[in-house]
């Protein structure tokens, strides 16, 4: 029973309750509750909490976030990590803007996603031919990245502004509703239908439980991870060109808060560090979440030492709830 | 009279379902070699891991001269004097020989541990178990599987226990370190330590125990004195019923059958040497011989696992330099492997029956890369009522399926492919005797419809009873090839131990691999 | 055996600190050699200190890894640390010891907290520290909104100064802390059962080695530390700030120290002497990059490109490899 108990090790798989009661305890449902109370919680605090303004607004920013981490959720999957996602964002929205001002605003964005794809086929390459550990692997990434774009910018900020596509798409509203938020969730249907609904989908979640089951059972691992790694680049760098054209410019090391809570809202939405578990919604709420906390601690005008605190402090009693692994016997 | 030096009443234990211990009794005395049998899934391993302070028996009372103990804790266990030596190791690949054998109980001197004392002793168990190439300071995880077996069993002995255990502890030992283990023990019984084993190995179990207790379905059916029970009687003991095991007639490739796979002049440093074979649509191949003698790697090189190979590889006819598992599963070429590990290789086993089942074609389940549910559940269910899968729902983990029952959703996997070349790494190892009743009429059904099979087998009597030729493996290369009639358990056994087969008293103490009717 | 083969063992088992040592000896030798001022023990000093920071943090970094985790809040535990001395260490000699303990403790328990929640709370480590080390960054703001603060400017001269005018106290600090520290550690039982519980846990829950406690005190040796380099941090900046960037950077760069010096990500291997090398690797790559009058412009990139390079030769054994299942 020797390799049965390691596994075992991991979150239990198959629990036996009902059905209904397993819906409701499952990551993202319980994520959306706490939503929900963060809601209610706010609207106590401050009426306009709840209004649909300030909701689409909460959406928008989540979408910047939203996109980030569902590329990193991906990677996560399959059992790696990408510690590239700060420069890549910053590395996307610099030359998008760069791109934009040298060869016309149409390739402002494929520019820029160009760039991301770039970026994760290095990572993808480096970890799947050259099996480094992909967390010391994209550590140097994002490093290399930094480099290219201080030594690119003169270490000034870039003098390229955003485009006014750019900008409106981050910006602008179709009926009422975001542009940002729309194409989150266009790319969240997206994510969703290949990782649900496919073969590579399904290869995805195979490969995060057993590389080695997979590769005998003929899936091609080291092309999947690349793809995984190349998607994830590519959201990223999405994820920059949007917020480049919210704040009309890119920016110096403008990535660098998007990968902590990009790595909290995948985790708390339900996926497993380790990779082989988890479902997109979870890490939808999870962003919701996150972005919805760090709204409400700044409406109570919290100081940065207690929303860092309670961030903290938050995310261990969610994942305490329901993210333990079983105990190796 | 003096207490027992254990007993076990009534254990009962469960696992998420499956009753692996019913109500369970042992007794052994001190100065006893007691031999535990029994099929795979009959409790024996579950029993061990009890005594052994792994697992908490859900029920019952252990004793031990007569005092009930609390084993909570595999170190509970070695302070009440016993000593397990586990059939997967219980070894840390990364520390060196010396530190895994004190890694329990290290000698120690002013609080920290006593690394030239360690090693001095280290050595002295390893001389006495007659390993003493094997360098204190080597790492562990850089020594082959022969060695480690050995360390496991250094590890025991340097608790100088009560009570030895032994779970399938010479399965790649040779012949000389079992002849030397048999000694050991016997020293030990004389000092009147316990000693209880679990092993398959009929000719082992004669050799060494005094008494035999045979388990099945959780519970002790019989307990005799070594001899008193004929190997047929004990084999029924263990099924309960009695089932000859039979195998289906022969009936070999057809006269016009093309060779499926050829293969020329096959190496790998330092496996595999000039290898040449050919197996024939319709044909069942067998491969034998001696545990690690490169049917592994031959078996890998054909699935295209291995870098480096030279030789010629022809699959129906076309030379194939670029062989890998995405490319051997195409329609085109149509190779399976079955491989060696259904837990690690075969299965994942935290993912459901359909998604293990469905994993090898999942592309032909679907359209453009988008999975038709229904087409998977469809073939799922075709498959687990071919093959009389006993499931409860698709949707739960493998890993709740029995062995055989596991082997099967492997098999599957790969029948969805619908193969021309099916590779099998010991398929039955550690499989009811019902199951490969089963996978037997499969193959040669497998083989009449035109697959081609190559099948790798440590038990002699399946290579007589399915293949229609034995290639046996000596160091790398085929030493003889048997056809026909030529298949025997004397031809087997001579040529698996490289002896000419004229030589007419090759001893069958020495177990190339023969494993008993119906065991694990 | 023959001696031989024993150094032979030996030599593959260090293989890699041996190789971080040789490059490390290499990029300093080079940097001494190409320093536009001739070497003094001022320049050496300075190195020294800065090095030895980092060192410190790497060496918290290790055991953590070694039991095939990871402690993503390193570089919070010493920002928090060194907050906390820049309010406790000063005043009267008692104050100063008592202040010390005090933000030595505080390191320990911190990294206490890390390693209950991973034991009983049966959670990734990755995700833990990530969690806690938000936590521990906030207390960081609570001491300190603003950078300010007081230290001992005795303690202070004294650690970042020279003994006997030529060693400087900062290399002596590591020295003690790895003689005393890490190789006797090494040597107990629960100090064996980290590399076990890393390389195996099943095969060491059989053979009864204590993980539990193992990785407990893995987690609060590396608080522990955290809290030295906190200490050490406040003594050379005469004062205490809550640098997120600084954590941050000091974080990554443990692992990239520990990855550089041998120690597998994997568990089971390495030590804590790997991890200083690697970690004096990685800070000599800035000043030969300065004493070579690398362009300020292009130094960022030639650092992330030597750390990419440093980290892939380790893949080398990669392409060695002949059965492609030993991979995975």
């Amino acid at each position: 029973m020797g390799a049965s108990e390691l596994i075992a090790a991991q979150p239990s798989a198959g629990v036996a309750k009902g059905p209904v009661r397993r819906l409701l305890l499952s990551p993202p449902a319980v994520v959306g509750l706490c939503c929900l109370l963060l809601l209610l919680a706010g609207s106590a605090v401050n009426r306009n909490f709840l209004m649909p303004t300030y909701l689409l607004q909460q959406l928008q920013i989540a979408a910047f976030l939203g996109l980030a981490a569902a590329g990193l959720m991906t990677v996560i999957l399959l059992g790696h990590i990408d510690l590239s996602v700060p420069w890549t964002i910053t590395t996307g929205a610099m030359m998008a803007a760069a791109a934009g001002a040298t060869y016309g605003p149409a390739w402002a964005i494929p520019a820029g996603l160009l760039c991301g794809a770039l970026v994760g086929l290095v990572n993808g390459l480096g970890v799947a031919l050259l099996r480094i550990p992909s967390m010391i692997f994209t550590l140097g990434a994002n490093a290399v990245l930094q480099g290219l774009m201080v030594l690119y910018t003169g270490g000034h900020a870039p003098q390229h502004a955003a485009t006014p596509l750019m900008h409106d798409l981050a910006v602008g509203r179709t009926v009422g509703v975001p542009n940002a938020v729309l194409a989150w969730a266009a790319v969240s249907v997206l994510v969703h239908l290949l990782l649900a609904r496919t073969v590579a989908g399904r290869y995805v979640y195979v490969m995060g439980n057993s590389e080695r089951a997979a590769y005998l059972s003929g899936v091609r691992t080291a092309q999947m991870t690349v793809v995984c790694f190349i998607a994830c680049g590519m959201l990223a760098a999405l994820s920059g060109v949007l917020l480049a054209g919210y704040s009309g410019n890119a920016y110096q090391a403008m990535g660098d808060p998007y990968l902590l809570p990009a790595i909290a809202a995948v985790v708390l939405g339900g996926t497993n560090i380790l990779g082989g578990r988890g479902s997109y919604l979870g890490t939808v709420a999870g962003v919701v979440f996150i972005v919805l906390l760090q709204s409400m601690l700044a409406v109570l005008q919290m100081p940065e030492a207690g929303r860092q605190i309670i961030y903290g402090a938050l995310i261990l009693a969610m994942l305490l709830l329901y993210g333990r692994s079983a105990k190796v016997r | 009279m003096p207490e027992a030096l254990l007993q076990l009443q009534g254990i009962s234990k469960r696992y998420a379902g499956v009753r692996a211990l019913d109500g369970a009794d042992l007794t052994c005395h001190a100065g006893e070699i007691h031999a535990v049998l029994g099929e795979n899934g009959a409790g024996k391993s579950t029993l061990i891991k009890t005594i052994a302070g792994v697992v908490q028996p859900d029920a019952g009372r252990i004793l031990m001269e007569g005092v009930e103990l609390r084993l909570a804790s595999p170190n509970a266990a070695r302070d009440q004097g016993i000593a397990c030596v586990f059939q997967e190791l219980s070894l840390v690949p990364d520390l060196s020989v010396a530190e895994n054998i004190f890694l329990s109980r290290p000698p120690r001197r002013r609080g920290l541990i006593d690394a030239k004392a360690q090693q001095a002793q280290a050595l002295a168990l390893l001389d006495m178990l007659g390993c003493g190439d094997i360098h204190p300071k080597e790492r562990v995880g850089d020594l082959p599987l022969s060695r480690r077996q050995l360390i496991e069993i250094a590890k025991a002995l340097s608790l100088q226990p009560r009570l030895l255990i032994l779970d399938e502890a010479t399965s790649a030992l040779s012949s000389e370190d079992v002849e030397r283990l048999y000694k050991l023990l016997f020293e030990l019984r004389a000092r009147g330590v316990g000693c209880l084993f679990i092993s398959h190995r009929m000719h082992e179990v004669k050799a060494l125990a005094d008494t035999c207790s045979v388990f099945r379905s959780g519970r002790r059916v019989d307990t005799f004195a070594s001899g008193a029970r004929s190997d047929a009687e004990v084999v029924q003991l263990m099924i309960g019923r009695d089932v000859a095991k039979s195998y289906p007639p022969k009936t070999g490739p057809a006269p016009w059958a093309q060779p499926a796979i050829s293969v020329q002049g096959l190496s790998w440093r330092p496996e595999l040497h000039d290898i040449s074979l050919e197996i024939k649509t319709g044909e069942i191949v067998g491969l034998g011989g001696l545990d690690g003698q490169g049917q592994r790697e031959l078996l890998l090189a054909l699935f295209g696992v291995l870098k480096g190979v030279q030789g010629k590889v022809e699959v129906f006819g076309q030379a194939r330099r670029d062989l890998a598992p995405h490319v051997c599963k195409q329609p085109e070429l149509g190779i399976a492997l079955i491989p060696e590990d259904r837990k690690t290789e075969g299965l994942i086993l935290p993912m459901s029956i359909r998604e293990n089942m469905s994993l090898a074609n999942l592309p032909a389940l679907g359209r453009m890369g988008v999975l038709s549910a229904s087409a998977e559940h469809s073939a799922v269910a075709r498959m687990v009522e071919q093959l009389r899968i006993k499931i409860g729902s698709a949707q739960d983990p493998v890993q709740t399926l029995s062995g055989g029952n596991q082997q099967k959703v492997v098999i599957a996997k790969w029948l969805m492919t619908k193969p021309r070349v099916l590779l099998l790494n010991d398929p039955t190892r550690g499989i009811d005797v019902a199951t490969k009743q089963e996978l037997y009429t499969l193959l040669r059904r497998l083989a009449a419809e035109g697959v081609a099979v190559l099948l790798y087998s440590t038990d002699y009597e399946e290579l007589i009873g399915l293949a229609d030729r034995v290639l046996i493996m000596y160091e790398g290369r085929i030493a003889r090839t048997l056809a026909g009639d030529e298949i025997s358990e004397h031809a087997i056994v001579a040529s698996s131990l490289n002896v000419p087969m004229s030589v007419p008293n090759v001893s069958l103490n020495v177990s190339p691999g023969g494993r008993e009717a119906a065991t694990a | 055996m023959s001696r031989r083969s024993e150094w032979g063992m030996a030599l593959r088992r260090n293989g890699g600190p041996l190789a971080a040592l040789a490059v490390f000896a290499l990029m300093f030798a080079l940097f001494l050699a190409e320093h536009p001022r001739s070497i003094s023990v001022a320049i050496v000093t300075t190195a020294s200190n800065k090095a030895v920071l980092l060192a410190i943090v790497a060496m918290a970094q290790t055991l953590p890894v070694i039991t095939r985790g990871l402690d993503l809040s390193v570089g919070m535990v010493m920002v928090m640390t060194g907050c906390l001395a820049s309010t406790l260490v000063n005043g009267a000699p008692w104050q100063v010891a008592l202040g010390i303990v005090l933000v030595l403790a505080c390191g320990a328990a911190a990294g206490a907290v890390n390693g209950a929640i991973v034991v009983f709370g049966r959670l990734q480590p990755i995700i833990v520290t990530l969690a806690t080390g938000a936590v521990y960054f906030g207390f960081a703001l609570l001491l300190r909104p603003a950078p300010g603060g007081e230290v001992s400017e005795g303690l202070s001269d004294a650690l970042t100064g020279r003994l006997f005018g030529v060693v400087p106290a900062t290399l002596v600090l590591l020295a003690v802390l790895v003689v005393l520290g890490w190789m006797p550690f090494r040597r107990t039982v629960i100090g064996r059962a980290c590399y076990a519980v890393g390389s195996s846990e099943h095969a060491a829950y059989l053979s009864g080695v204590p993980s539990e406690r193992a990785k407990l005190l893995a987690y609060t040796i590396a608080g522990l530390l955290s809290g030295v380099a906190g200490l050490l941090l406040s003594l050379i900046a005469l004062s205490g700030e809550a640098s997120g960037p600084q954590a941050g950077l000091y974080t990554l760069n443990s692992i990239a120290a520990v990855v550089i010096g041998g120690t597998s990500l994997y568990g089971g291997t390495g030590g804590m002497v790997g991890s200083i090398i690697g970690a004096f690797v990685l800070r000599t790559i800035g000043d030969l990059l300065f004493v070579f009058n690398a362009p300020a412009l292009w130094q960022p990139l030639f650092e992330g490109l030597i750390l990419l390079a440093a980290v892939c030769i380790g893949a080398a054994r990669v392409l060695r490899v002949r059965n492609r299942l030993e991979l995975f």
